[in-house]
């Protein structure tokens, strides 16, 4: 079958997809032409997933589907049932989806997952078939396509089993991929990595729709880009047009939200906020925090180690790590999964023991002391975690979780009422009568901001605070907690797998790899002009939104 | 980083697994100590004089001569040490005793039932297993009233007591309709009332996990990866979901022995089979101990036998176990 | 694995798909009837003379296995008692017997879950592997050696459904309790610098209630099922006793004529399994919806 070059892979116009009279999709119209690559952005609840779903009629069984024209390679399939559907899947369009870890499945060696689509669409005996699996784990670049067919996904690594799911979406070699966050859950080496891969098909010729919250991975491979927010797209372009030029509040205000490139202080949220938070944070005129790094620093580790009992030996997660953190000064902890931040932030705290060294807090050997002297000193001390909502007790309104917190502050400390809490981490007084689950994951990041603050520490751990959210939502929190953090002259520990994120919060970064610190400086020297060949490889890996 | 990395990571794979084995076979081995210990210094609270039950009891009046003689052939003479030691001795031997009821060795009169015991467990088993997976494959993913009935029947099936799912049974096949005998006769047709009494209410708890699982897997985004390479739904639930349904099946099937063994008791009673459970219910009426713990034993240890058992298929049917084994 | 631990499971699977918008309808009416039902349960153990509608040990000759009728609605047994005002009559004695005995298995799991959980590595140890060992004495067969050592009789019988069911609920309760005291909300408090008591009574202990409470709604059910069964097999509640076991027993000599006398008393303990099961699961769902 010859396919005129012009003509569109996948034609859609007005798609609309409502699950139980909701609107999910509102009327997506786009085209992607042969070795083109068209992205969609958007938040988490703009639709983008569904929209990727519904163009394989995988939008599910209590969706009601319709569009103006949905045609793949020229054909039809606005009315298509689900055999004539089944014969289009794998056959014209691939699919990827997000973490190969659930998106394989776990009982099955890789391998018969990349044969399914041999099986299915096209008469081959099976050693052929087989062949052509391991013929297709070698283009994805697997290093032992022999041991990886055999192997399940839970035995392959992260970037592994992705190039394996890769690998069995190409299987029929479509002319149109369509990847649906095909690098979230990965590392950014790993990420840069499946990015390249996916450049080279559509240097192939094939067309690759792209779904992705981050503008950064979408800027490096796509052509055009439309923004979706609530199921219409509000903005469409060239990727130079709508990164460069946009003409939208909303995509100006995504772009301004991505903290890489921005220098501190800058504030990186824009635009409207959503409802229970209140109109202003205030402004603070940051107070002066002079002869940073002169003075005795809040919060210093001291040649610390800690290694764990895991099967088959000792896994050493914190190796002979050694880090100050001074009043009014962020320091930024980057490193990639497994390189041990947050047993970090666990003996900062004071959670774990270390093997040897000192976990020092402002002046006293914190780590040494007993549970029940370190008691008093906890209130100088907050941590943030990527997760607020499990770090609420779940029977408790949010005013009970910020009067619990005040509690244990000692008496004759004025306390600051509840309301007074919340306004100073922008939310509505009213928020203090509803529960944790009931609110947002920006407002619930809020509320454990406020609770940490509640007791007026001198030092915050902050450890992934901002990795669950939107990116909007993002802008604002890491606005907020830069804001109450120079006007607090607080310590803060800011520890983040995202190297823009770290970027724009932290004076200073510490890199670590494999529990050891392999690098530390400033900000700008770090990450202008790194030093350590693997800090070397993470800046150049991380993806940044060039303007 | 000072992670041990393996320069042959299958090799030490495979070390792990047989660690693992070793750690069964030895937790095995403790339990069935454990479970014997245990018997043997319970029976001890008996009140009242052992060898008085060997003579049939305290109203038979026996000579003292007897009595000694009783006392010196059963060890009751020798310190409580001793005896414990002695019965861990026979025990390994293979001996269990001798029935104070019926005065022959414990172990023949157990041999001889254990057969038909674990034929009527294994079947019931067999058909718990087809009446879950049938059930909650049915049930599941096909609108709410397909739910709502596969729940109402596995809540139900889960609730009737055996004592009287076999009695109804027998009320309607035997007494009303006269399909089936009401004892088992030791033919096939004496089989099916009582495999169906054990095997219902089981199959209610196993598709009330199966279908439980069913439902996870089948909101797992790897059932649409399937279906974008071109599966169809058949498909997704052959090659895909019926595994993860299955998965729970497997791994409770230790304790699924264990409960029907339990449950055969009642159950070879009405159907006057000849059995285990039967054989432990005389023997409790009769306070005839070396034949309690005989039973207790042997039913203890085809339990842990099975927990074994079903510790390794379960491990070789999801590879998700060795994973977590080897982290 | 034990009985109780699958019917746990089945209910934390349950609460963890809460019904949609749609459906939940379905299971209200569900846990309405089941409350229904245990409402006249216990009118029955608290009125029996009200809920009846004849003297439950009034003999008649002349009547004797009837038919259900609207006069005897259960029909009449072999000496003429009205079946269903003796199954009123039952209700007391045989909920008594299964809510004791889940009371002594939920307070020996509890005993022994709290020391696992909170009494360190070696007590954890040692606990578990005692839970393990009784785990090897599968159903009946713990409650059976109970009997054997103390003699048959209804306090016997409620004693040792009691102790075969407390390894299940300590092994549950263990659980929860681990997973409750690693949980990050618990953490939290340590970092705010609340003291071990606190942390205890305000977290710890008020999160473990709603699922020990559902727990036990749960065992209770379980409980009624086993202590009928030995009043079945002759070794808890003896005829003429109006115990729902017993009365099956009782039955079981004239099954192939009068059905009624076994078919009804057993559908009660069918319905209160049923009920309690259908209650338990409420009970999580609200848990969970309110955490």
């Amino acid at each position: 079958m010859t396919i005129d070059p012009d003509s569109p892979v996948l034609d859609v116009a007005d798609l609309r997809v409502a699950f139980g009279g909701t609107d999910v999709v509102r009327g997506v119209s786009l085209r992607i032409s042969p070795g083109e690559c068209v992205a969609i952005v958007g938040e988490s609840g703009s639709g983008k997933s569904v929209t990727a779903r519904a163009l394989l009629g995988l939008a599910g069984s209590n969706a009601r589907t319709s569009s103006g024209r949905l045609r793949v390679r020229g054909r039809e399939l606005g009315s298509a049932g689900e055999r004539e559907w089944q014969r289009v899947r794998a056959r014209d369009v691939g699919l990827i989806l997000q973490d190969a870890l659930v998106s394989l499945d776990p009982l099955r060696p890789v391998g018969r997952e990349i044969e399914d689509p041999l099986r299915l669409h096209e008469r081959m005996p099976p050693a052929a078939r087989r062949a052509r699996v391991l013929e297709l784990l070698h283009h994805v670049g697997m290093p032992d396509p022999d041991l990886a067919a055999r192997q399940r996904s839970g035995e392959l690594s992260g970037g592994l089993r992705q190039r394996a799911l890769i690998a069995a979406a190409i299987a029929l070699d479509p002319p149109l991929l369509i990847a649906d966050e095909p690098t979230t859950a990965l590392d950014v080496s790993v990420q840069a990595r499946i990015l390249a891969l996916l450049a080279r098909f559509t240097a192939n010729g094939t067309g690759l729709l792209l779904i992705s919250h981050d503008l950064a991975v979408v800027q490096e491979l796509a052509d055009r880009i439309l923004v979706l927010r609530d199921g219409t797209v509000i903005e469409e372009g060239t990727a130079a047009e709508v990164l460069g030029a946009p003409r939208t509040a909303y995509t100006r205000a995504l772009i301004a939200a991505v903290p890489s490139g921005r220098p501190r202080g800058v504030p990186l949220s824009v635009i409207d906020r959503p409802p229970g938070v209140a109109a202003s944070v205030p402004h603070a005129t940051a107070p002066a925090w002079p002869d940073l790094g002169n003075d005795r620093p809040l919060l210093e580790l001291d040649h610390v180690t800690k290694a764990f009992e895991v099967a088959g030996g000792r896994f050493t997660a914190v190796d002979d790590v050694s880090l100050s953190v001074h009043r009014g000064e962020t320091l930024g902890l980057v490193g990639e999964s497994g390189s041990g931040k947050t047993t970090v932030a666990r003996l900062a705290l004071a959670l774990t023991k270390p093997d040897s060294g000192d976990v020092v807090l402002d002046g006293i050997e914190w780590s040494r002391l007993r549970e029940a002297e370190r008691r008093p000193m906890r209130q100088r001390i907050g941590a943030i975690y990527q997760d607020a909502l499990s770090s609420f007790d779940p029977r408790w309104n949010v005013g009970r979780i910020l009067a619990d917190a005040m509690s244990s502050v000692e008496r004759g400390a004025p306390a600051p009422g509840v309301a007074a809490l919340l306004e100073q981490v922008g939310l509505a007084a009213s928020v203090a009568n509803r529960r944790p689950l009931t609110l947002s994951g920006g407002q619930r990041q809020r509320v454990a901001i406020a609770r940490a603050l509640a007791a007026s520490p001198d030092v915050l751990i902050c450890d992934e605070p901002v990795s669950a959210l939107d990116v909007t939502i993002q802008a604002q929190i890491l606005d907020l907690l830069d804001e109450l953090q120079r006007s607090r002259g607080l310590a803060c520990l800011f520890i983040s797998h995202d190297l823009g994120v770290v970027q724009h919060m932290a004076d200073r970064v510490a890199v670590m790899q494999g529990g050891r610190i392999v690098e530390t400086g400033a900000a700008e020297q770090v990450f202008g002009h790194p030093v350590h060949s693997y800090t070397a490889q993470l800046v150049a890996d991380s993806p940044r939104l060039v303007h | 980083m000072t992670r041990g990395s393996p320069a042959d990571p299958r090799g030490q794979r495979r070390g792990r697994t047989i660690r693992h084995a070793g750690l069964l076979v030895a937790g095995a081995v403790f339990v069935m100590w454990a479970v014997a210990t245990l018997t043997f210094f319970a029976i001890r609270l008996i009140p009242g004089d052992p060898a008085q039950a060997i003579l049939g009891g305290p109203g038979s009046q026996a000579s003292q001569e007897a009595l000694d003689q009783v006392r010196r052939d059963y060890g009751l003479d020798q310190p409580l040490i001793v005896q414990y030691l002695a019965m861990l001795g026979r025990l390994l031997t293979g001996d269990l005793g001798t029935s104070y009821a019926l005065k022959v060795p414990v172990a023949d009169l157990l041999g001889a039932q254990l057969g038909g015991t674990l034929l009527l467990a294994l079947l019931s088993l067999v058909l718990a297993w087809i009446l879950a997976l049938g059930l909650s494959l049915w049930s599941t993913g096909r609108g709410r009233i397909a739910t709502a009935v596969g729940e109402g029947i596995e809540l139900t099936a889960a609730a009737l007591p055996h004592f009287w799912l076999a009695a109804v049974l027998i009320a309607i096949f035997s007494s009303g309709l006269g399909w089936l005998p009401p004892v088992a006769t030791g033919t096939a047709a004496g089989l099916v009332l009582p495999v169906v009494t054990l095997a219902v209410p089981l199959a209610g708890f196993l598709a009330q996990v199966m279908r439980e699982s069913l439902l996870d897997a089948m909101q797992q985004p790897f059932v649409v990866s399937a279906q974008a390479r071109g599966e169809s739904t058949t498909g997704v639930r052959l090659r895909h979901t019926v595994r993860h349904a299955a998965l729970p099946g497997i791994s409770l099937s230790g304790w699924a022995l264990g409960w029907l063994l339990s449950g055969a008791v009642v159950v070879e009673t009405i159907f006057a089979m000849p059995g285990l459970g039967r054989t432990l219910l005389q023997a409790v009426t009769l306070r005839d101990i070396p034949v309690v713990t005989g039973v207790v034993l042997l039913i203890s240890l085809v339990y842990v036998l099975m927990t074994v058992l079903t510790d390794v298929s379960s491990r070789i049917a999801d590879p998700r176990l060795r994973q977590e084994a080897n982290r | 694995m034990s009985e109780l631990e699958l019917r746990q499971t089945t209910v934390e699977a349950s609460a963890e798909h809460p019904p949609t918008r749609r459906r939940d309808r379905l299971p209200r009416i569900g846990t309405l009837l089941a409350a229904a039902f245990v409402l006249f349960l216990a009118a029955a153990t608290c009125f029996p003379g009200l809920v009846a509608t004849q003297d439950p040990n009034q003999i008649a000759a002349a009547e004797a296995f009837r038919l259900p009728s609207l006069e005897h609605w259960f029909g009449t047994d072999e000496s003429g008692r009205d079946v269903y005002s003796r199954v009123v009559a039952g209700t007391g004695t045989s909920l008594l017997i299964g809510v004791t005995a889940t009371g002594i298995g939920l307070a020996l799991g509890l005993a022994l879950g709290v020391l696992a959980s909170f009494g360190g590595r070696a007590l954890d140890f040692s606990v578990s592997r005692l839970v393990e060992v009784l785990f090897a004495f599968p159903g009946l067969l713990l409650a059976l050696l109970v009997i054997v050592i103390y003699g048959p009789g209804p306090v016997t019988a409620t004693i040792a459904v009691g102790l075969s069911t407390a390894p299940g609920y300590a092994r549950i309760i263990r659980g929860q309790l681990v997973s409750i005291r690693s949980a990050q909300f618990v953490e939290s408090a340590r970092v705010l610098g609340h003291s071990p008591a606190r942390i205890l009574t305000r977290h710890i202990v008020p999160n473990a209630l709603v699922p020990i409470f559902v727990l036990a709604t749960l065992g209770i059910g379980q409980a009624i099922v086993w202590a009928s069964a030995l009043s079945y097999l002759g070794l808890g509640a003896q005829p003429p006793a109006a115990e729902w076991g017993a009365m099956l027993a009782a039955g079981r000599t004239y099954l192939a004529g009068a059905w009624w006398m076994t078919v009804f008393p057993g559908l009660m303990i069918v319905g209160t399994t049923i009920a309690t099961t259908v209650l338990g699961r409420a009970l999580a769902r609200r848990g969970r919806m309110h955490s």
